[in-house]
């Protein structure tokens, strides 16, 4: 099976006195090998879809699948663990633990996961590391690093379990266009090269364009998929 | 699948590590909440030791008396339980007051292990001497048997009291007594029975126990002088026990009670006021010393609240990446646990040491030449109730805080960005 994730009449709304729609009947098949960029305005409800495709949030209308599970049967648990062993996040502030060293940061989905023996981890969380450049760096603490080392210890974490969807939520954002670049090319060089999707919102139409797909959002609504 | 512990450790330690000056300030209200309570309660706990030790030592562990603890019922009462009766013309019965038999019921008592026991005839006089008379409590006594089960004997300033097997005509009396009655050891006094029998006795000895009402009211005879004087003859109205350990009077005198028929009365029932003031002491002053603790767990309150409200974008993080609520609320409880937890070792280790400064105290009680060290308890027991609790205040602390993390909900962290 290609497809690693399907919403059907996906709308989430935040109640209230006066009930917000962030987005509304959304309906999207994402398959493996794919590098999906989701574009639109501000407020288009981007990142609201990216979070629930991501099982961040969940849809007050609407069904999404992981991996053929129907996740609307899940409880916050298994949602955790869901994300944890078939999902990766990287966000536009790549939201690292500073307090912690970057191989403590990659480690730290393997560790909790436990599907690796320690020492294990370890090679694959230095490997991850070294392959994005950045094994001089383990050590590290990510304030000693720069914007683009900082999405790069993001991107190994977010890989660290091997998940079969990365979201990227503005992940070249806060990056000057070179390592815009490098971002870019890693995140497709991951969906093209291996057996997971990329889906990223972007508002930079470069990192749009190179991707397989682009779907573009307006109020809430897919106004584009192609 | 579960967080393992030394992930959730780590993260907690890293995050603690972060702000140390803040945990130990809050470690430092942990370890003097500690300390103090394990002064506190050492020093009252020590003192009602020491107090119930002299109690103890005072008195007769258990006093059988001549007395029912329930009246005797008339037999026709206990044949018809359920009759209405009227009883009339009824003549109580006169007899010699005292133990009936009490020779039996002492050797019933002595073959009991680890008791020991001694008759006792006690009854009112008059010493006269010199035209002055004074009022006294007359207490018959066999020596031997007497020595086993008082201290009176480690009170005798003059003599001994086994002096009064030697001297039948002899009488023992309180220091204080004699110096009324500008009497020494040698010199006779008069003894007056309500029997009307006077006789002529001799000082052999005198005793000083503190007390004023035993020193100056309290005299000691031969048993057989004192059953003469009273005209009780082969009678005791008192035994009076000692026993190996004292805190199984209790039992040891329903026992004998049950056998006997007499009242046995244990030095606990005997004091029952006095313990039941003890016990509400002991609350008061555990209460006390556990607010300072409740106080102390503030501080670990304030810690985690703060780190609860600096780390919500980690929280969310952690979130995203696949952490539970639970395995979050256990971070921050695991923080609890090791500020309390190394604040009661601590604090323990200090209260130790306050405990040993306070035992080397010495203080001079009111009308006493010796000086005293200040009265310790040494007990685990207070070590342990003083950090269980200090570690139960430090978890409810970081229960609250740690829920809220729990609850994070990271949608809301993640769309503020750097927030």
């Amino acid at each position: 099976m290609n497809e690693v994730l399907r919403a059907e009449g996906v709308t989430r709304e935040l109640p209230g006195p006066a009930p917000v729609t962030l987005v509304r009947d959304i309906g999207l098949s994402i398959r493996r090998g794919e590098f999906v960029s989701i574009q639109g305005p501000s407020g288009s409800g981007k990142s609201s879809l990216l979070y629930l495709l991501g099982l961040l949030d969940v849809p007050s209308v609407g069904r999404i699948w992981l991996d053929g599970v129907d996740t609307s049967a899940l409880n916050d648990d298994q949602l955790a663990a869901a994300r944890l062993a078939k999902l990766g996040f990287v966000f536009q502030f790549h939201f690292l633990l500073v307090e912690f060293s970057v191989l403590d940061n990659v480690l730290l989905p393997m560790e909790r996961l436990g599907r690796l023996a320690p020492g294990a981890q370890r090679e694959r969380a230095e490997g991850l590391l070294a392959e994005l450049g950045l094994g001089d760096y383990l050590q590290r603490t990510p304030d000693r690093l720069s914007g683009g080392q900082r999405q790069r210890v993001a991107i190994a974490r977010a890989l660290a379990n091997e998940p079969l969807v990365i979201l990227a939520d503005e992940p070249t954002g806060n990056l000057d266009s070179k390592a815009s670049n490098n971002v870019r090319d890693l995140l497709s060089a991951l969906a093209h090269g291996g057996d997971r999707a990329v889906i990223a919102v972007t508002h930079d139409p470069d990192f749009a364009r190179a991707g397989d797909r682009v779907i573009h959002l307006v109020d809430g609504r897919i106004v584009g998929d192609g | 699948m579960t967080l393992n512990p030394p992930l959730g450790l780590r993260i907690a330690l890293t995050q603690l590590a972060g702000r140390k000056r803040q945990v130990l300030m809050s470690m430092l209200g942990i370890v003097l909440g500690v300390a103090f309570f394990l002064a506190i309660s050492s020093l009252m706990r020590g003192s009602e030791a020491d107090f119930i030790q002299r109690m103890i030592d005072s008195a007769p562990h258990i006093t059988v008396s001549d007395e029912y603890r329930h009246p005797p019922r008339q037999p026709v009462r206990r044949r018809f339980a359920d009759a209405a009766l009227t009883l009339r013309g009824l003549e109580p019965k006169t007899e010699t007051r005292g133990i009936r038999g009490y020779k039996q019921k002492q050797a019933f008592i002595a073959a009991l292990p680890g008791v020991r026991v001694a008759p006792v005839l006690t009854g009112q006089a008059i010493i006269t001497s010199a035209g002055r008379d004074r009022g006294v409590t007359m207490n018959g006594v066999v020596p031997e048997l007497m020595r086993g089960v008082s201290d009176i004997d480690d009170k005798m300033v003059v003599g001994a009291l086994e002096d009064l097997a030697a001297n039948p005509n002899g009488v023992i009396i309180g220091r204080k007594l004699a110096d009324k009655l500008f009497l020494q050891t040698g010199d006779n006094l008069t003894l007056s029975a309500p029997t009307g029998l006077v006789r002529t006795l001799k000082i052999i000895g005198l005793f000083e126990t503190g007390a004023t009402s035993v020193d100056e009211g309290h005299a000691y005879v031969l048993l057989k002088r004192a059953q003469t004087l009273l005209g009780r003859h082969d009678r005791a109205n008192r035994l009076v026990l000692q026993l190996d350990d004292p805190y199984r009077a209790r039992e040891v005198a329903a026992l004998i009670e049950a056998r006997v028929g007499y009242r046995a009365q244990s030095w606990q029932e005997a004091s029952e006021n006095i313990l039941s003031v003890l016990f509400v002491r002991n609350v008061i002053m555990y209460t006390v010393v556990s607010a300072i603790l409740v106080v102390a767990s503030f501080g670990i309150f304030n810690v985690i609240s703060t780190v609860v409200m600096e780390k919500r974008r980690d929280i969310a993080i952690l979130k995203s990446i696949g952490f539970r609520a639970r395995d979050l609320r256990r971070i921050f409880l695991i923080q609890g646990v090791v500020i309390g937890g190394c604040g009661s070792l601590a604090g323990t280790l200090a209260g130790l040491g306050l405990m040993r400064v306070l035992a080397g105290i010495e203080i001079r009680p009111p009308g006493m030449n010796e000086t005293v060290n200040l009265p310790i308890y040494w007990g685990a027991d207070q070590l342990l109730i003083a950090a269980g609790f200090a570690l139960l205040s430090a978890v409810t602390a970081a229960w609250l805080p740690a829920r809220k993390a729990g609850a994070v909900h990271p949608v809301d962290i993640l769309r503020g960005g750097m927030a």
